[in-house]
């Protein structure tokens, strides 16, 4: 099986899913003859040509705004946000149009489209070309958020997300870009939005995050674990809405303990949802509070103060020592 | 109608041809400079080149985090604009915006400081090259959103009106960034309301990879202000005088009360988008000529012809900023990295003393 990196597994999956679907189209800046700032859809153009493959003007939310309009008329449209922090013009036209005409339609309509962006840190760059908002897109009901954490994943739960009859936001860790890569079958598959992944099992803490930060978390179970300290359980979100709580909650009751770890800022981030969560169904489990691991309250500044920004493996262990010591 | 994205028929757009040429007259009128003000144009834009050549090559080595756009090639504008305004006017720019803080009189050892992350930036090391404010010279910043200038740019040009000030706003900003609408509700904004607001468009016909008649049906986006109601000019964005005498109208107006301008200054980047963008999608030819029409060796030539200076002198004014630029570089480089403590301050007011 080809071992590809989330870049080729991406650009795989959108060639798969154009010749699969015709009314699938690729639109945003850059995305055609050139393929896109980190080459995602390279070959997309060449083999699809510019009416399905098309190069816009600098437009956020004219791109996203138009997508609307065409998935309401029939089309699939995947729009790339160049970075995910250019996402905001086109913020208005998620939250007023996207997500509700299906509510508002009483279902005679609905808004198929997929938004692509790359998203979050450790790629040095900073502000707007490293940050990870996703929870004010979580909070929008009516939009489905997906952050996938490695390429094979990316590729199933892209495919699920172009297929969805609902507006998904699907957040590409772009660190994890060229970082690794998997064995990620040839054919198309699909990995079911709404779902957590069980990476890890364990018996003595739940580990919990999305994205980039899953490798993280991968990693300090293992340290944990070759240290005598604790086995841990490690939950891949995939999904932050809709949110696979029962995943989470039947791991906390066998725990009893919980380690959220995310890069975006603390305050209002979705761990804050996931801890609540845990609080609201499984209090009396708990041996511990829930503990956060996040990023901080401030713009993500550039390298070197960025990698303090960024949750690390050390940090995660200590928490998973803090709740252990309760 | 030909489909979306089908790339229109090439012409001959290098910028002398029939076809693509700018349809401008590059003889600059003598605009009744004395010699040291001819000088100091020229003096300004030297420095900006050597400014980008020495971060262009810092970056190469990889010691500059974040990325890098330069402004090689358009110093003609910078050096023309800020040269016909006040100390206390305002100014903000775009992601390509070293070429504006030097011209304003803002200090490269500072900017080098910045773009190295390092704690005696004008951003303490927190913002890097597209992030630059300098607040002692009314530059409201530059920024890594495209579009963002013209926006914050005519707030401050209302805050100049409202208060009864003599002051000007100018915004600089990309051909590609006015295709947001973003663009649209500031001119409208500033037009309704005569505000005392400069628009300069620096169209290098680029917007990363893709060429203006891509994504724009105008040939001259100066034809955007008729839209509003306000005057829009084009000039030769790479002759200074060119750029000065439009810019010395457009001030003037808007200082006078007015209203706003737009001017559309026709330029190209030497560079790729960014550093590491190795701009494949260029036609050699175009970019061919247009190197030769690079501003500052054309500026130098009328300096020599018009007996302004001697090749000696221009000399060492080139020199003098090749020096300095390296002085720059090692202070930059001398300078710490932020403590940790830096990370979460200075989000509200209460964060820092
Ligand atoms: C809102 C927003 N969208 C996209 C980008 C990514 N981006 C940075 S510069 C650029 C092209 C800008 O072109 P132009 O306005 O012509 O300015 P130039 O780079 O040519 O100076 C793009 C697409 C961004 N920074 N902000
Ligand atoms: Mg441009």
């Amino acid at each position: 099986m080809a071992r590809l990196n989330m870049v080729e597994a991406i650009d795989q999956c959108l060639l798969q899913e154009m010749q699969r679907d015709e009314r699938v189209i690729v639109l945003g800046e850059d995305v055609g003859r050139d393929g896109g700032v980190f080459r995602v859809t390279e070959g997309l153009f060449e083999r699809f040509g510019p009416q399905r493959v098309i190069d816009t003007p600098l437009a956020e939310s004219g791109i996203v705004g138009m997508a609307i309009g065409m998935a309401i008329a029939g089309f699939r449209p995947v729009a790339e946000i160049q970075f995910s922090g250019f996402a905001y013009p086109a913020y208005d036209q998620l939250v007023c149009h996207a997500a509700r005409m299906r509510n508002r339609s009483r279902g005679e309509f609905t808004v198929p489209l997929v938004v692509r962006t790359p998203y979050g840190g450790g790629i040095r760059a900073l502000e707007h070309h490293s940050e990870s908002m996703e929870a004010v897109f979580v909070h929008v009901p009516g939009l489905k958020v997906v952050v996938p954490a490695d390429p094979y994943e990316a590729k199933g739960l892209l495919a699920s997300a172009v297929r969805d009859p609902d507006p998904v936001i699907f957040f590409e860790p772009a660190r994890v870009y060229r970082a690794i890569r998997t064995e990620v079958p040839e054919e198309p598959y699909t990995i079911p939005l709404g779902k957590a992944r069980m990476v890890r099992e364990g018996r003595d803490v739940t580990l919990i995050a999305w994205g980039a930060q899953v490798r993280i978390i991968r990693e300090a179970a293992e340290r944990l674990a070759a240290e005598g300290v604790a086995e841990a359980e490690v939950v891949d979100l995939r999904t932050l809405s809709p949110f696979d709580h029962e995943t989470v909650i039947d791991s906390v009751k066998k725990t009893g303990r919980a380690v959220v770890v995310h890069e975006a800022p603390r305050t209002g981030g979705f761990g804050a949802e996931v801890s609540a969560q845990i609080m609201e169904r499984a209090v009396l489990h708990l041996e511990a509070p829930v503990v956060r691991v996040t990023g901080f309250d401030t713009v993500p500044p550039l390298a070197k103060l960025e990698d303090y920004y960024q949750p690390d493996v050390e940090a995660v262990v200590e928490a998973v020592r803090e709740s252990l010591r309760f | 109608m030909a489909p979306p994205g089908t790339a229109p028929e090439k012409p001959d757009r290098t910028p002398d041809s029939k076809e693509g040429g700018l349809g401008l007259d590059s003889a600059s009128q003598d605009a009744g400079l004395d010699c040291e003000r001819l000088l100091s144009l020229f003096r300004c834009m030297v420095r900006i080149r050597a400014f980008e050549e020495h971060a262009h090559k810092e970056f190469l080595k990889g010691e500059m985090p974040g990325f890098l756009h330069l402004y090689s090639g358009e110093e003609a504008i910078a050096a023309g604009v800020m040269d016909t305004l006040e100390d206390d006017d305002y100014i903000v720019t775009s992601h390509r915006g070293h070429g504006h803080l030097l011209a304003r009189g803002s200090d490269p050892k500072r900017m080098f400081a910045e773009l190295f992350g390092r704690v005696d930036g004008y951003c303490r090391g927190k913002g890097g090259s597209m992030h630059i404010a300098d607040m002692s010279r009314g530059f409201l910043g530059a920024n890594g959103i495209v579009g963002a200038a013209v926006n914050i740019g005519t707030g401050a040009a209302f805050a100049a009106k409202y208060r009864g000030e003599k002051r000007v706003s100018v915004s600089f900003f990309g051909d590609a960034s006015t295709n947001r609408g973003t663009f649209h509700e500031a001119l409208n904004l500033a037009a309704i309301w005569e505000l005392p607001a400069v628009y300069v468009c620096e169209n290098n016909f680029y917007g990363s990879a893709n060429y203006q008649s891509d994504y724009m049906k105008l040939k001259d986006i100066a034809d955007r202000a008729a839209s509003y109601g306000f005057p829009g000019v084009v000039v030769d964005g790479n002759d200074v005088l060119a750029v000065r005498a439009a810019a010395v109208e457009a001030v003037t107006r808007a200082r006078s009360g007015g209203g706003p301008t737009l001017i559309e200054c026709k330029t190209w980047r030497h560079w790729g988008h960014f550093i590491g963008d190795m701009a494949r999608y260029r036609d050699p030819a175009e970019h061919e000529a247009w190197l030769k029409r690079d501003p500052i060796p054309s500026f130098k030539a009328k300096l020599l012809a018009w007996g302004v200076a001697s090749e000696n002198e221009l000399a060492q004014i080139e020199e003098a900023a090749e020096a300095e630029m390296d002085e720059a570089v090692a202070y930059g480089k001398a300078s710490p990295f932020p403590p940790v403590s830096e990370l979460t301050a200075g989000v509200y007011k209460e964060d820092r003393p």
